[in-house]
């Protein structure tokens, strides 16, 4: 009973806090040939009331946002069908709109909803894609997300990565205090949520692949150790509070180990947590810096940063030790590595005279291309379709996230209302 | 007492109409030390204490003409190198610990905001480092010495220019 007025309790306030923690998404530059497609006002089966939700703004606001669509306004529609059989194919064509969505929400005696959708290709007269998906009223934004993935894959080849989420952490100032806080919203910004909060600085936040708990790091004990939290129930444990440095946790694609940075035999090496058991393996030995492992898609390499050639370069190393392997070459300055989900990229921090840019590294053949351009961006975090690239930026008011597309060809802008925003880290594909 | 502050807070969201139907499953839910930690069992944390050199009434640490007046050493961009004109700092504390061997001091390093943050983690933990190790050689004693990285973290001066910078590249002596 305790434990059940704690939960509400906590809950209640993690609600009273979100409404001031939305994350507003602004697109500052898409592609040039972005795919018309028109996404018709789903009809709902309450006629009279409000429906619970607005389906046809979230997956617009989805698919615009993602820079590759260009979605019809509302106003523009030629007619407004709801069933298949009601669509007149050549109002459409007339416009030269090649893609439309079609979609009802219906509320079922169970007191439930079932959403169905068509997408269809005008020019054709087909469909590519119907589903009904039947949903619990908390569970309806997921759907429209849900919907936004399958028109996203269906249209260019790339699955979509909407119903997603991402781990961040904000810096407000109260009474010249600063609050450090862990929060987690869906991809559009949406339904943030404070995990943690703490006067000591917070950073480093990793998704466990399940996407069921973060590492991340806390200086709650005037010392950095790292914690992970399982983001459904906030248990969290410690798990790691050497003497010195404790920092940059990140997970094997199983799941079951940590890599980290530690300096408790001296100086910051990488060492492999099993979580399991707890054993701790040492992979590097090296005088210098040896920070920031992440493990590659396959969970048999680390690529990691290593100031060992004089300053921050990136490093491979398999994961049961031996010697690392030098992988970038061009600038002065590159840190900060994250493999593409593919493992054929790597982002990266990259010093430009004096600048501090995202770029991409190809391991094909060892080229860096940057895609941002301001001075103070750092934090980058693949979304797991590979598509886009989260990362932290600073603002004339402070941090700020946005993301750019891995070809550098869209920006985004994803800004809160007050207090900085820093370290972003995409969330998994939701199971 | 500041769970108790997140008490009052919590009342004051139930009455704000914070219904239970709104409690989602799905939702995260906080730890109860939501905030400043305190009973996570901060047993890594060693004991030291900053009143331990300051019991006699005079203590040389307390002259503001004696290099140990010297608290904090300033580095340059994305280096652990510690410049000559601080010799004589390090000289007198190290001096200083070896004559009170039951005084303890903390090194915490700092960076600048520039590049990344882990990284920057590091470095300071590497100015830190190279400080701790001087001392050493000028006969002060490992036990002595903890060390503590912020990184970026805590800028001394909020700024985004040189100016700001170097000032937050740094190393803090705390007794």
């Amino acid at each position: 009973m305790k434990s059940l007025f704690k939960l509400l309790f906590c809950s209640c306030l993690l609600l009273s806090l979100n409404a001031h923690a939305v994350l507003d998404i602004k697109i500052t530059q898409g592609i040039e040939q972005s795919l018309p497609i028109a996404i018709v006002p789903f009809g709902w089966s309450q006629a009279g009331s409000v429906a619970p939700i607005d389906l046809t703004s979230i997956i617009s606001g989805d698919l615009q946002r993602s820079g590759r669509f260009n979605v019809m306004e509302e106003k523009d529609l030629p007619q407004r069908p709801t069933e298949y059989d009601n669509i007149n194919f050549g109002d459409w064509r007339k416009l030269g709109m090649e893609n439309i969505v079609i979609g009802k929400l219906e509320l079922t005696d169970a007191g439930t909803y079932d959403v169905s959708f068509r997408l269809i290709d005008v020019y054709r007269g087909k469909q590519i894609a119907g589903f009904r998906i039947p949903a619990k009223p908390d569970l309806l934004r997921r759907v429209a997300h849900q919907i936004s993935d399958i028109i996203f894959e269906k249209l260019t080849g790339m699955p979509g990565a909407f119903d997603t989420r991402v781990a961040y952490i904000t810096v407000n100032k109260v009474k010249d205090k600063k609050i450090h806080s862990l929060q987690i919203a869906d991809a559009d910004g949406h339904n943030a949520q404070i995990l943690l909060e703490s006067p000591e600085p917070l950073l480093s936040p990793s998704w466990a692949p399940d996407g069921k708990k973060i590492a991340y790091v806390s200086f709650e004990g005037k010392n950095s150790a790292i914690y992970v939290q399982n983001v459904l129930t906030g248990q969290r444990e410690r798990v790691s509070a050497f003497e010195g440095i404790n920092s940059s946790p990140d997970w094997s694609p199983d799941g079951t180990r940590l890599a980290m940075t530690l300096s408790k035999d001296g100086n910051t090496e990488i060492y492999i947590l099993n979580l399991n058991d707890k054993s701790l393996k040492r992979i590097t030995q090296h005088g210098g810096i040896d920070t920031e492992p992440n493990w590659s898609p396959s969970g048999q390499k680390l690529a990691f940063t290593s100031d060992r050639s004089g300053g921050p370069q990136i490093y491979e190393v398999s994961v049961n030790g031996g010697q690392p392997k030098r992988i970038s070459f061009e600038g002065k300055y590159n840190a900060r590595p994250e493999y593409s989900p593919d493992g054929k990229f790597i982002t990266l921090v990259h010093a430009v005279s004096g600048s501090y840019r995202i770029a991409i590294l190809d391991l094909s053949n060892s080229s860096i291309t940057v895609l941002t351009d301001a001075r103070l961006d750092e934090s980058p975090s693949f979304a797991p379709n590979g598509g886009m690239i989260i990362y932290a930026t600073t603002g004339v008011r402070g941090g700020q996230l946005a993301a750019v597309s891995t070809d550098g060809s869209i920006h985004q802008r994803l800004g809160l209302q007050q207090g900085d925003v820093r370290e972003p880290a995409w969330g998994p594909f939701l199971k | 007492m500041f769970i108790r502050t997140l008490l009052v807070l919590g009342l004051a969201g139930l009455l704000f109409g914070c219904s239970n139907e709104q409690v989602k499953e799905e939702e995260p839910v906080a730890v109860e030390d939501l905030g400043s930690g305190a009973g996570t069992g901060d047993s890594g944390a060693q004991a030291y204490s900053s009143e331990s050199s300051s019991t006699s009434g005079f203590d040389a640490l307390d002259d503001p003409q004696s290099p140990l007046s010297i608290r904090i050493i300033y580095f340059e961009y994305n280096s652990n190198e510690i410049s000559s004109e601080y010799r004589s700092a390090i000289e007198a504390h190290a001096a200083y610990l070896s004559r009170n061997p039951s005084t303890s001091v903390t090194l915490e390093g700092h960076a600048d905001e520039r590049g990344s943050r882990e990284y920057n983690l590091a470095l300071g933990e590497s100015r830190a480092l190279a400080v701790k190790q001087q001392m050493l050689i000028l006969g002060a004693s490992s036990s002595q010495i903890r060390l503590v990285s912020y990184g970026e973290e805590r800028p001394a001066v909020d700024g985004h220019d040189e100016s700001s910078w170097q000032q937050n590249r740094r190393v803090e002596i705390l007794y």
